[in-house]
């Protein structure tokens, strides 16, 4: 198993996937799947419409609205407007965790819960409206919460039930709770980034700015595109608060709508998950004057430099010492972890294949771990985020995504408040510094790696049988097919029942958990189809 | 439950059900006519259960799709699926949203096959499943009565020994013990569906485009052709058994689902009358080793009070075994919505009104926040349900014994075994474990020998 052969070359891995679709399917996922090289960077087509038949591992745009961005808040009662399924299915799937504190878990804490109008027939013909408004009466006298939001299924969009005019005649009832809608019906745009870009308008219009006040701390920033899986933001939560930086609002992990209402009040805006999340980024500082950059706190040496970047923006010596010296203490034990396990993950490979940014941080891990990713892409992500903002001009929006609202955003004229003179802000550019951009997955990827956007089930199937890494990455639904094939599995959505992976200590957990992954015995007992073939660990034949 | 919000649903989506019963099918790939966010979510839901691939393709419905139609996604859903797997079969369900526009499913079914005349095309499975008008069991009942009328056409001579059943939603453990017991009765069982394999199989040592198992297209062909239909669950009215028996005139018996000596008994006891044979003896061995151990276990149960949910037909047979074993089911609870549920309850547990008078409630079309609530002012011993009552058996403080669909905070919910003697002994120990530990743990003494 140990023999040493020349990886297979990703060009005629691609043509030979090719071979089987019929003609025009072959043209169209021919443009998705790139041999990459990070210096010149090819065109990938990405946010494209999903052929009929094939499987693919897209949700909708509901599940990446109500399930992704708004899931996550605590304090927000999110009623599905719609048949019963689509709630259900979105019901605590993801584990994104929160801490209710001092409230305790039946507090101001609706994660558990799943409300929905369960539509019934006399609903699709008649109109849902009256049991909308019912139902938002209801969510209400009940449980007394500060917001509730109202979310569209499919058939919604088609009776026309219109959810923005009960809300706002809701909200105008009760005086004392938010309520908001999101026209998220899952036809909307091609996979669940649509319903990112809703969301993200819907919290900017109803919910951010509403309040006022600054926490404490000399130091404030939001994170934005951090979801709490596994408790991702406790821990870089604890982490910040050791190096004294303020967090003010998360999006959303462990947040609460309290917070995204004063997200304005905060100096700095940094984003993990570019894709979900960079609409608020934008409109935030075009309204309010706070700049934003891309981090990236999964892999130790990411979060070391992500904690760097910060330290820097703020311009005190004082912090940057601070953050210093908790990188220091933090990285001993990440040594110690990685010296112990990297001689058994080492030169092994990795395929990635999930999210709008997980296939691309989670490579930083396995880096650290000496493990290659020879292959990997995103579910639903676009172009920018595969090749950089700056291809962001040439992108052309195609009539799936046409529909989808931008809204205008001015500066607020009284609350607009530049948080660095233009000068400033130069003088960070000529330090490196890239606000407002994020160079994407691939100038980070090795040359001759394969990138494939919107993976079907048979290219991946065929990407294991060609080259059976030590592990690949991606959902639930695709866990037991990959591991069928005698290949471990590692559930980058909600990272099986593992995690928090995010920072130091979350790197640590995850050398340890990939470790107990790909050299558990159950691989040596069960007899993979591929065994005949030798394992490969090697060099990119084209490298 | 409030009128017009479901807080914390206790059921599912149609095509869910439709989806698992196609997959009984060998060799068939269930399709859903609608936008491609239901079937990921409905993939991803089975899976967290069965833990084994499951392949749900859909039409990817495009906003345009919602204006026009969903007619040429459909064609092109099928021919690369088609394509793709090679499939014997390919089960097509809809979506709320195809049915609210009013998709003709079956016209662009027709015309599919009138424009392929020259291919050779898998059996094609319609069926109509509208979340709006049901849960996932009306839509695996609605996919069970398509497979058998789009694929049985015609009736030849009756074959004495063959026997259809129509078993219901029961775990892959549960269809094989039905598939054993078939056998040992020297009977030839067709079972719509037989997701045993496919939805729990072994480890691959060769690829598979799909997983082996289920009930051939030949198999069902033929199914007319049988001595009777047995046709388990106590809710159904109209399914696949009475369509076979109007079409064909095969005779069609309906049962309960055999959980509980009372109803295994009637179970075994029609099996019986079909072969013509008696119980055979290994079975008769397990039937009197149940009844001993009622009678080991009985200090331990008598008296005790359950909350039980779940499908309705899973829910009545527990509440048989419960009734049989001295435990009262203070609760009986299904988000199914059929108002004759609490008949088929009170029809099983008949003395518990005697024994505990006014102790049973029956809900229909309720969710968990209600359960929860009743459960709270009931103040039971156990739970017994789906992983989904683990927030409600955590506050109460009493155990749950985990049945039935979904079960994604345990491995092995395809393995449970609910039904027939040796399934009933397995929920039995269950239980009796599950009430001899948590004495256990409460006591202040911490007994070791109880
Ligand atoms: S739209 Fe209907 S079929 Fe689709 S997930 Fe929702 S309830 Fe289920
Ligand atoms: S009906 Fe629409 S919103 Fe609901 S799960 Fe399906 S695609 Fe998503």
């Amino acid at each position: 198993m140990n023999m040493i052969t020349k990886i297979p070359e990703a060009a005629a891995v691609k043509a030979e996937i090719l071979e089987k679709y019929p003609a025009k399917v072959a043209k169209k996922r021919s443009k998705s799947m790139v041999v990459n090289d990070p210096a010149t960077v090819p065109v990938v087509q990405a946010n494209v419409r999903t052929i009929p038949g094939i499987i693919s591992q897209r949700g909708c745009c509901y599940a990446g609205c109500k399930g992704v961005v708004l899931g996550p808040t605590r304090d927000i009662i999110n009623i599905t407007h719609g048949p019963i399924g689509c709630g259900f299915y979105s019901w605590l799937t993801r584990r994104n965790q929160t801490d209710p504190g001092e409230v305790g878990p039946d507090g101001e804490n609706f994660m558990m819960y799943c409300f929905s109008t369960d539509m019934q027939d006399e609903n699709i013909v008649f109109g849902g409206e009256k049991k909308l408004r019912a139902a938002i009466q209801e969510a209400y006298d009940i449980f007394h919460p500060k917001a509730i939001a109202v979310f569209a299924t499919c058939p919604v969009g088609l009776i026309g039930d219109d959810i923005h005019a009960i809300s706002r005649e809701m909200k105008e009832k009760f005086g004392d709770c938010n309520v908001f809608a999101f026209s998220c019906e899952g036809y909307k745009g091609v996979s669940q980034s649509a319903g990112h870009h809703i969301a993200n308008n819907q919290i900017f219009k109803h919910v951010i700015g509403r309040g006022n006040t600054r926490p404490d701390g000399k130091y404030v920033m939001n994170m934005l595109g951090e979801y709490n899986i596994g408790g991702d933001a406790f821990e870089l939560e604890r982490l910040l608060e050791s190096c004294g930086i303020t967090l003010n609002a998360t999006f959303s992990g462990n947040s609460t709508i309290g917070a995204f209402e004063n997200a304005h009040m905060a100096d700095l805006n940094v984003v993990m998950c570019h894709r979900s999340i960079n609409y608020v980024a934008d409109m935030i500082e075009k309204k309010y004057g706070i700049p934003w950059f891309k981090v990236n706190f999964i892999g130790a040496e990411s979060t070391a430099k992500s904690l760097r970047k910060i330290a820097q923006y703020f311009e005190d010596p004082a912090l940057a010492e601070r953050v210093e010296k908790v990188i220091a203490e933090e990285m001993a034990a990440v040594k110690d972890a990685s010296d112990e396990i990297r001689p058994r993950t080492e030169g092994r490979l990795a395929m990635l294949f999930v999210g709008g940014s997980r296939a691309h941080h989670y490579q930083d891990l396995f880096r650290e771990l000496g493990m290659k990713s020879i292959a990997a892409g995103y579910e639903f992500a676009h172009r920018d985020d595969y090749e950089g903002r700056r291809v962001l001009p040439t992108i052309q929006v195609d009539a799936d995504s046409r529909n989808i609202e931008e809204l205008h955003v001015e500066a607020d004229p009284a609350h607009y408040a530049p948080r660095k003179s233009t000068d400033e802000m130069e003088t960070l550019v000529q330090h490196g510094y890239e606000f407002n951009d994020y160079d994407g997955m691939m100038t980070e990827m090795e040359k001759g790696s394969l990138v494939i956007d919107d993976i079907s089930h048979y290219e991946m199937e065929r990407l294991i049988e060609t080259y059976h890494p030590a592990v690949f990455c991606a959902g639930i639904k695709e866990k037991y097919c990959v591991q069928k094939m005698g290949v471990p599995m590692k559930q980058l959505h909600s990272y099986d029942y593992g995690g928090p992976y995010a920072g130091f200590k979350g790197a640590i957990n995850f050398y340890r958990d990939i470790d107990r992954m790909v050299n558990a015995k159950v691989w040596k007992l069960i007899r993979p189809p591929w065994l005949d073939t030798p394992q490969i660990t090697a060099e990119f034949a084209s490298a | 439950m409030s009128d017009a919000v479901t807080v914390n649903p206790c059921k599912v989506c149609a095509p869910l059900g439709a989806c698992v019963a196609f997959r009984g099918v060998e060799g068939c790939v269930p399709l859903i006519h609608g936008s491609q966010g239901c079937a990921t979510y409905i993939r991803r839901y089975t899976i967290s259960h069965f833990r084994e691939p499951m392949d749900i393709a859909s039409s990817s419905f495009a906003e345009s799709a919602t204006v026009f139609g969903g007619s040429s996604l459909f064609s092109t859903g099928l021919d690369n699926l088609i394509r793709q797997y090679k499939p014997a079969a390919i089960g097509v369900c809809t979506s709320c949203l195809s049915e609210t526009i009013g998709d003709d499913v079956a016209l662009f079914l027709r015309e599919y096959v009138a424009s392929r005349k020259d291919v050779a095309l898998p059996a094609l499975i319609r069926a109509s499943t509208p979340s709006y008008k049901g849960t996932h069991m009306d839509g695996f009942h609605a996919a069970v009565r398509a497979i058998l009328s789009c694929i049985v056409k015609a009736k030849g001579a009756t074959v004495a020994n063959q026997v259809n059943l129509l078993p219901g939603f029961v775990s892959p453990a549960d269809l094989r013990y039905f598939k054993e017991l078939l056998a040992d009765f020297g009977l030839d069982g067709i079972l719509v569906p037989d997701y045993s394999e496919t939805l729990d199989g072994p480890s691959w040592d060769e690829y598979h485009r799909l997983p082996e198992g289920g009930t051939s297209v030949e198999r069902i062909a033929s199914s007319a052709n049988s001595a009777a239909t047995l046709q388990l669950g106590r809710s159904l009215r109209a399914g696949g058994g009475a369509w076979l028996e109007q079409t064909f005139g095969t005779p069609c018996r309906r049962l309960g689902l055999p959980i509980g000596l009372r109803e295994s008994d009637a179970f075994c006891d029609a099996l019986s009358e079909i072969s013509g044979h008696p119980l055979p003896e290994i079975h008769a061995r397990e039937r009197g080793r149940l009844l001993d151990s009622y009678v080991d276990g009985h200090k331990y149960l008598f008296g005790k009070r359950a909350v039980v949910y779940g499908e309705e037909d899973l829910v009545v047979g527990i509440a048989s075994l419960l009734n049989e074993i001295g435990i009262n089911p203070v609760l009986c609870a299904s988000g199914g919505m059929d108002e004759a549920f609490k008949e088929q309850v009170l029809a099983v547990t008949g003395d518990a009104q005697r024994l505990f008078p006014g102790e049973m409630e029956v809900l229909s079309d309720t969710d968990y926040d209600t359960i929860f609530a009743r459960a709270e002012a009931l103040k039971p011993d156990l739970i017994i349900g789906s992983s989904k009552g683990y927030k409600m058996a955590r506050k109460l403080g009493v155990p749950l014994v985990r049945v039935g669909f979904p079960i994604h905070d345990r491995i092995g919910g395809q393995r449970q075994l609910h039904v027939g003697y040796r399934g009933t002994q397995n929920l039995f120990d269950l239980i009796c474990n599950a009430l001899m530990q948590a004495k256990q743990d409460t006591s202040p003494i911490g007994f070791m020998y109880v």
